[in-house]
């Protein structure tokens, strides 16, 4: 048994090895930095500063020079961006995304190959995707204005990207876009997983497809909606790319990842980027951890 | 920094999902022969294709004379992210790149990862503005060569002017004015998206060189003064702000607030605007032979704010200089010299409206045919209003964005000027903590 015990670590040594080289290390070494003030420029030349970063004078939360309240800072404008995104991005994917694959769930001609076309979204990478959706929202050559235009829809060209009150909407519409195909996907194989006897009893019975639909279909396939929901939920909660390449990237629009790029990357002031990237991390662990919980409640109320 | 990647620390996913996006390093072996002492030197340079075809041709006639190979690196085409890029190429003491572009504002934020050139310039700096040597030259050290100078310009539509018989504008008020009318007259059916005046406002770098020239041309000093105090909160700064919002939407489109001098370039060239806020560079690119402008357009120094106001175009600009990391450094130390050598930069002037850092070339009547603004307007980029980053040194981009972004909030109207640089004095005092 003690042999056996040393060899399954020795098989194990490897992984754990890498995880802690490829993981642990960068993720302590980024948390030790939000405890210090460090810039790029000097890595080596760091100073501890404990909580400053975060409950300081000049910190993330608690900053006596939030003169105009916390949810008017930077970082406050950018974890209510992160989440208006979130909510309404993961929402409609997954109204979407059910609806795609009820459809494709249906026997029809051609099937396997509109199955095959739907995921074309999902699998170009998003900085082409945000880029080309870029272009064909541009207010001055953009073919979506032209077509509207000439579809009598608007009177002038509008700038879906760069005006504030419309940017955060074309930004959830694209990852909308791009991301219902996996969701549709996930649902599709989760239907495909049904019984057949409860719709061929549903069938004889001559019940409504849609009290079908609300009483089988949609409890049997909860758990793996729920799945692929916090799939999206945590994806959606650390959304940078589609933001950075679609809009002006100023503060009005941007996601906490944004915020953590630019104080990290921009302005090099690792110590409080690091601050600002655990965080998030504790922000998107939390947010998590509620719908987990909150989803389970629900499901126990139901089997009562 | 690859190796640092994991599931948890989501940002470096983010990162290196960008650094592959944005920065492709292309290599192109250039030497023919290469002898046993020869050593490969990597450039970065070209950030469109006119810029990336002369740097290719220039660094192949020295690849050829030296007989070593030069590797091309293209940088991103947002300085912002160029900056980001290299200080992370510092950080992780990179020796991927040999040579880097240095923005005219940088030369403060990476003193400390640049070689000194003075040991392999011999003296020739002196062949060059003295500003422009001046200001890459931190605690004695000469850090970058000019490699070519830069100021804001305005673009304007000549024929459009004469047409409706109106003079090239003095003020920001008779830009405004002319803008309308030519717009009002010009929106036909068939172009109904003309547009009076277009410039650079996503927010970024760009935003700031813009915003500065509007408060500097209304009096309202350079955001922070030399002494490193904060200026920003005053009565002109306000009127240039509100004045710029005002056009938003009304001789300008919404759009310019997602736009980069590209964006804007693409607009004029296409004959969609009247009047542009660009660099010299689009001048070339604007009178290439299949140039729907070509020849239809004219080059003015930037409007003054009032009658009682001054031109201002902020000073930009571009400088080659050695990594301290590198392995092969006199190589290129003398490549670097190579490029910024009067014959190059004639060439670049000369084919590529680069305008020169050496006050001989500007007497060249080969330049001067060739880009006939340079002789007129020479006091424009000699007498050019600089950023405050010799007074912000390492937080210059903090307050660079503080500044792009309070304007960006002006022009989208989520607030009034004087709200904007209120909180912007009261923003980069905080960036300012005790000291710059």
């Amino acid at each position: 048994m003690n042999n056996r015990t040393r060899t399954a670590w020795l098989f194990l040594a490897p992984m754990i090895i890498l995880m802690i080289v490829v993981a642990a290390w960068p993720l302590g070494r980024s948390i030790w930095f939000s405890f210090t003030e460090t810039n790029i420029n000097d890595l080596a030349a760091s100073r501890f500063v404990g909580f400053e970063n975060y409950f300081g004078e000049f910190g993330l939360f608690a900053n006596p020079n939030h003169s105009e309240g916390f949810w008017r800072s930077d970082w406050g404008v950018s974890i209510r961006n992160t989440f208006t995104f979130a909510f309404f991005s993961v929402g409609l994917e997954t109204l979407a995304g059910l609806g795609v694959a009820m459809l494709l769930n249906q026997e029809f001609r051609g099937r396997a190959f509109v199955r095959t076309a739907v995921l074309v979204p999902w699998a170009i990478p998003t900085i082409v995707s945000a880029k080309m959706w870029g272009w064909m929202l541009h207010d001055q050559f953009g073919i979506i204005n032209q077509m509207m235009v000439n579809a009598g829809l608007i009177a002038q060209k509008v700038a879906w990207t760069a005006d504030p009150q419309y940017a955060m909407w074309t930004v959830v519409a694209v990852d909308v876009w791009k991301t219902t195909p996996f969701m549709a996907l996930l649902i599709l194989a989760a239907l495909q997983t049904l019984p057949k006897d409860c719709y061929e009893a549903a069938k004889v019975d001559g019940v409504h497809p849609l009290r079908l639909f609300w009483k089988v279909t949609l409890p049997l396939i909860k758990g793996p909606l729920l799945v692929a929901v916090i799939f999206r939920l945590l994806d959606a909660l650390r959304v940078f790319d589609l933001i950075f390449v679609l809009t002006s990237n100023s503060s009005s629009t941007i996601s906490m990842s944004g915020f953590v790029r630019r104080e990290m990357i921009d302005n090099g002031n690792m110590g409080y980027g690091s601050a600002a990237s655990t965080s998030l991390f504790l922000i998107i662990f939390l947010a998590a951890f509620i719908f987990m919980r909150l989803a389970r409640v629900k499901l126990s109320e139901e089997s009562a | 920094m690859n190796v640092q990647m994991n599931r948890q620390s989501r940002y470096s996913l983010f990162l290196t999902k960008l650094v592959a996006a944005f920065v492709p390093v292309i290599a192109i072996s250039l030497a023919a022969m290469t002898p046993a002492h020869a050593v490969t030197v990597t450039i970065a340079c070209g950030t469109n294709g006119a810029d990336f075809e002369f740097c290719k041709r220039h660094t192949g006639e020295w690849a050829k004379k030296t007989g070593n190979t030069v590797k091309l690196f293209s940088q991103p085409i947002s300085t912002t992210d160029s900056l980001a890029l290299y200080r992370q190429l510092f950080a992780a003491k990179s020796t991927d790149v040999d040579i880097i572009i240095v923005d005219v504002v940088w030369p403060g934020i990476i003193k400390d990862h640049l070689l000194d050139l003075k040991k392999y310039s011999k003296g020739v700096e002196s062949q060059h503005f003295p500003a422009i040597v001046a200001n890459n030259t931190v605690d004695g050290k000469l850090l970058g060569m000019p490699w070519f100078t830069d100021a804001g310009l305005l673009y304007y539509r000549k024929d459009l002017l004469d047409k409706h018989g109106l003079k090239v504008p003095d003020t920001w008020e008779d830009l405004a004015a002319a803008a309308k009318k030519v717009q009002a007259a010009e929106r036909t059916p068939a172009a109904a998206d003309f547009q009076g005046f277009v410039f650079p406002a996503k927010a970024f770098e760009g935003l700031s060189c813009v915003a500065l020239e509007w408060v500097a041309s209304y009096g309202g000093g350079s955001i922070v003064d030399s002494s490193g105090k904060v200026t920003i909160n005053n009565a002109s700064a306000v009127k240039a702000l509100n004045t710029a919002a005002s056009w938003i939407g009304t001789i300008s489109p919404n759009g310019v607030l997602n736009y980069a001098e590209e964006d804007t370039r693409g607009v004029f060239q296409n004959g969609k605007a009247l009047f542009m806020r660009n660099w010299p560079y689009a001048y070339s690119l604007m009178q290439a032979p299949d140039s729907p402008v070509k020849g239809k357009f004219g080059v003015a120094p930037l409007p003054k704010g009032g009658a009682g106001g001054k031109n201002a175009a902020t000073l930009g600009g571009w400088q080659l200089a050695v990594t301290k990391y590198s392995k092969v450094p006199d190589a290129a130390a003398d490549l670097v010299m190579f490029m910024t050598s009067a014959e190059v930069q004639k060439d670049r002037a000369i084919k590529g409206s680069y305008n020169p850092t050496r006050p001989d070339l500007y007497k060249d009547k080969d330049v001067i045919a060739a880009n006939p603004f340079m002789a007129s307007l020479l006091d424009v980029f000699t007498n050019a209003v600089a950023r405050p980053s010799t007074a912000t040194g390492i937080k210059y981009p903090e307050v660079s964005q503080a500044f792009w972004d309070a304007t960006h909030d002006v022009l989208s109207k989520k607030s009034t000027g004087e709200e904007a640089v209120r909180k912007l004095e009261g923003r980069l005092n905080q960036v300012k903590r005790n000291k710059w």
